[in-house]
């Protein structure tokens, strides 16, 4: 019979005593309440550790296991190994000099998180933006929700055994940067998006760069549905495995293509649509079965919506100034500043001060990242800083949604779990 | 290598030297502590695009006992500073460690109270890298100017 | 104020059912509605919003630091509503010397992360919690980070660095 001190006793960490030995007792104490009573004379249970360093936990994550044989009896995650307090780096900075912070939140996918800044303090500011803006910006955030599923395609697949789908992702993901590179002025940290709009305007160049990634990358999608969707080894590995159904997903917390994986089409495009996403015609990609399998159509359904979406971006965008054009609310366009007085005041005034929002206001607003729903809300105290800024980041509440799905499970699965769900770590340690 | 007490330092060990330099800076076998987003530009650096396998550096072993250079790749935080020394206390002599981006040279643009201003802090680095991220091709920079530290090592002729 | 009709549908049960409960109501740009009631029927409340109008979606729960010498800590529910597709922000005002809650992971189970995070940057404690350790930050961390007196660059020797000299297996 497993003692309480069993585990406890034969623990001795080196550093972080009380953090090591708290996280092994919570391990103990999980599901207290259901008697595991097993006589235990082969000691099959054993504790593993799959440690913040590991080629497939997609970032540092720690998951403690304990296993009975091959199956996971009880799990916990560690999580905070990427903690930098940023927070608190928000409440000292004015809101436009926050923007690259935010690119580095969800790195995968680094202009959603662009665009949901700005759409936050927008709102709270009664910010108008233009509408060329409105559609550069649905097409930086349509690529990169193409870029993150890419990413996590190659990485899942290459976990599950197939080497070369990292080749091929990646060789699509560095045309996507190349097109970054044009149009934004960098691979994949962008802070492309301004308060007010967009940074810079999009060249012919990249607008034939897009549509030629577009129409040969609509072909290689679907090349490789032919190869994975019935795939006897593929599905074998996936299908019911994690599976996880409505009612748990939505107390469990869960958000983004893993909770309309279970069968709840919940995506912020639609229930609260930004941008100009209401005159767009997607579809909301929902499945029923909510395990793994599941979860891979999703999001390679919803890469095909995204090319849907770029496509029609490309088709109704017109010509039109790309930053709302008050001097207190957004940066003036760089010709201004160079070649006038008032601009460069207005530039040195934004930079000093910044987007001063009314005091006491309190504002939310979520976009759809590809993880899931992205807010922010911001609490204002009438300066150019944000009094506190609190993030809603889609991988914290999935990844408290694996460590529900990850127990009854073999541990060979939790690789392909931890791929299925993809949590992005510097997303959810903020 | 126990000729060196009897030679000293001729013709010999320097040609052996140069011989065993010229394996080890060809097969640098990087072990990527990929942490944050400068492991993505690392995975591109590993990528088809800036091959890193044509430098000799094949395959990214992710277990410490088989490579030789260390990739910091991204922010490390108090929390982690310590599976980071561990990992590297477990790689075989020679090893040699770059610190890649802005966030693990100096604590970058993470000014705060959870990340540690730099991984030197703690680990000693061979080379360092600006950027945020930087570029594969910065990175691929940094592994030529470590094969060129490598170079010019003197590992036969050791110190007494 | 302009409230939107299911919202202001919702606050009147509210106020209907928590008589004097219900201290304030904000709103902005007619979509984020923050209800604030009295820190002792906020579980009461939750769970009328959570049975009787189909909150079953719990999003967030966060901290502030008002840094007022009165009520200076807040804590606010982020919940949605999947049948009336409503979403509202339910707070509390707390004071610095009883920063205790109920709290509501009988409700959500998603409320376990997200108050353990509450108590690791504030420190407010949530009783009836299953697991009430500190969510970033290591446990021998001995501050609250994002209270508005803990310095942004942290205090020197709160947390430790590892030792350059490997250790040998000794033990």
């Amino acid at each position: 019979m497993a003692t309480d001190t069993e585990f406890l006793s034969r623990a001795n960490p080196t550093f972080f005593k009380k953090h090591q030995k708290a996280y092994v007792k919570s391990l103990e104490d999980k599901h207290t309440t259901v008697e595991v009573v097993s006589d235990d004379p082969l000691e099959t249970k054993m504790v593993l550790n799959m440690g913040p360093q590991h080629p497939a936990t997609h970032g540092v994550l720690r998951v403690l296991l304990e296993l009975d044989g091959e199956r996971i009896v009880r799990n916990k995650l560690d999580i905070g190994y990427l903690h930098r307090g940023v927070e608190k780096i928000a409440e000292n900075k004015t809101y436009q000099e926050f923007m690259p912070y935010t690119d580095r939140f969800d790195y995968l996918s680094p202009y959603s998180n662009n665009v949901a800044y700005c759409l936050a303090v927008e709102k709270i500011a009664g910010i108008e933006v233009p509408d060329r803006a409105l559609y550069l910006r649905m097409i930086g955030s349509e690529l990169a929700r193409i870029s993150s599923h890419l990413l996590w395609l190659g990485t899942m697949v290459m976990d599950a055994g197939a080497v070369s789908f990292f080749i091929w992702t990646f060789r699509e993901r560095e045309k996507i940067y190349s097109i970054f590179d044009n149009f934004a002025g960098h691979r994949f940290t962008v802070s492309h998006s301004r308060i007010g709009g967009v940074a810079s305007d999009m060249s012919p160049t990249a607008v034939q760069m897009i549509k030629d990634f577009l129409d040969f990358f609509k072909k290689e999608l679907e090349r490789w549905r032919s190869i994975l969707d019935r795939n006897r080894i593929f599905v074998d590995r996936n299908m019911d495995i994690g599976q996880i159904d409505a009612d748990e997903a939505i107390r469990v917390g869960l958000t983004g293509p893993a909770l309309r994986a279970a069968g709840i089409p919940y995506d912020i495009r639609r229930v609260a649509p930004y941008g100009k996403y209401s005159e767009m015609d997607f579809e909301v990609i929902t499945r029923l079965e909510g395990d793994n399998l599941a979860r891979y159509y999703c999001r390679m359904e919803e890469m095909h919506e995204s090319v849907r979406i770029i496509e029609q971006c490309l088709a109704k965008m017109e010509k039109g100034p790309i930053r709302a054009d008050n001097a207190k609310k957004a940066y003036p366009s760089k010709d201004e500043v160079y070649y006038s007085m008032e601009g460069m005041i207005h530039d040195f005034m934004m930079t000093d001060t910044g987007v001063c929002p009314p005091e006491g206001a309190e504002c939310y607003h979520s976009v759809e990242a590809p993880k899931g729903e992205l807010g922010f809300f911001i609490q204002s105290d009438g300066t150019g800083h944000a009094w506190r800024l609190a993030i809603k980041s889609p991988s914290f509440a999935n990844l408290q949604g694996l460590e529900y799905i990850l127990d009854g499970e073999m541990v060979a699965d939790t690789v392909v779990l931890i791929g299925g769900m993809d949590p992005v770590m510097g997303d959810s340690d903020k | 290598m126990g000729l060196e007490s009897a030679l000293g330092e001729g013709f010999l060990t320097t040609k052996l030297d140069a011989v065993v330099n010229w394996s080890r800076a060809n097969a640098v076998w990087p072990m990527p502590m990929g942490l944050a987003c400068c492991a993505i530009e690392m995975m591109a650096f590993a990528g088809p695009k800036y091959d890193a396998s044509r430098f000799g550096s094949e395959v990214m072993r992710f277990s410490p006992r088989q490579s030789d250079l260390m990739i910091v790749a991204g922010w490390c935080t108090y929390k982690m500073s310590h599976a980071i020394r561990r990992v590297w206390d477990q790689m075989p002599d020679p090893k040699w460690c770059v610190a890649m981006g802005a966030c693990a040279s100096t604590g970058g643009m993470h000014r705060s109270y959870g990340v540690v201003q730099g991984c030197d802090n703690f680990l000693p680095v061979d080379a360092y890298i600006s950027g945020c991220p930087p570029r594969p091709d910065s990175l691929l920079n940094a592994l030529i100017k470590i094969q060129d530290k490598i170079k010019k090592e003197h590992t036969v002729l050791l110190d007494k | 104020m302009n409230i939107s009709e299911p919202h202001q549908a919702i606050i009147n049960d509210l106020q209907q059912k928590y008589p004097d409960k219900v201290l304030d109501v904000k709103e902005h740009a007619g979509a984020t509605v923050i209800v604030r009631v009295n820190r002792d029927v906020v579980h009461d409340v939750l769970e009328t919003l959570y049975n009787d109008h189909h909150f079953i979606y719990l999003l967030q729960v966060f901290g502030t630091d008002r840094f007022t010498s009165e009520n200076r800590f807040e804590v606010i529910y982020h919940i949605f509503s999947l049948r009336d597709q409503v979403r509202i922000f339910v707070k509390t005002w707390l004071e610095e010397d009883n920063l205790v809650l109920p709290t509501t992971t009988d409700l959500w189970k998603a409320a376990n992360w997200q108050e353990r995070e509450v108590y690791d940057m504030f420190g407010v404690q949530f009783t009836g919690h299953p697991d009430l350790r500190r969510m970033f930050m290591p446990e021998d961390f001995e501050y609250y980070p994002l209270r508005k007196e803990f310095p942004p660059l942290g205090i020197p020797g709160s947390i430790q660095l590892p030792s350059t000299t490997p250790d040998t297996e000794e033990d």
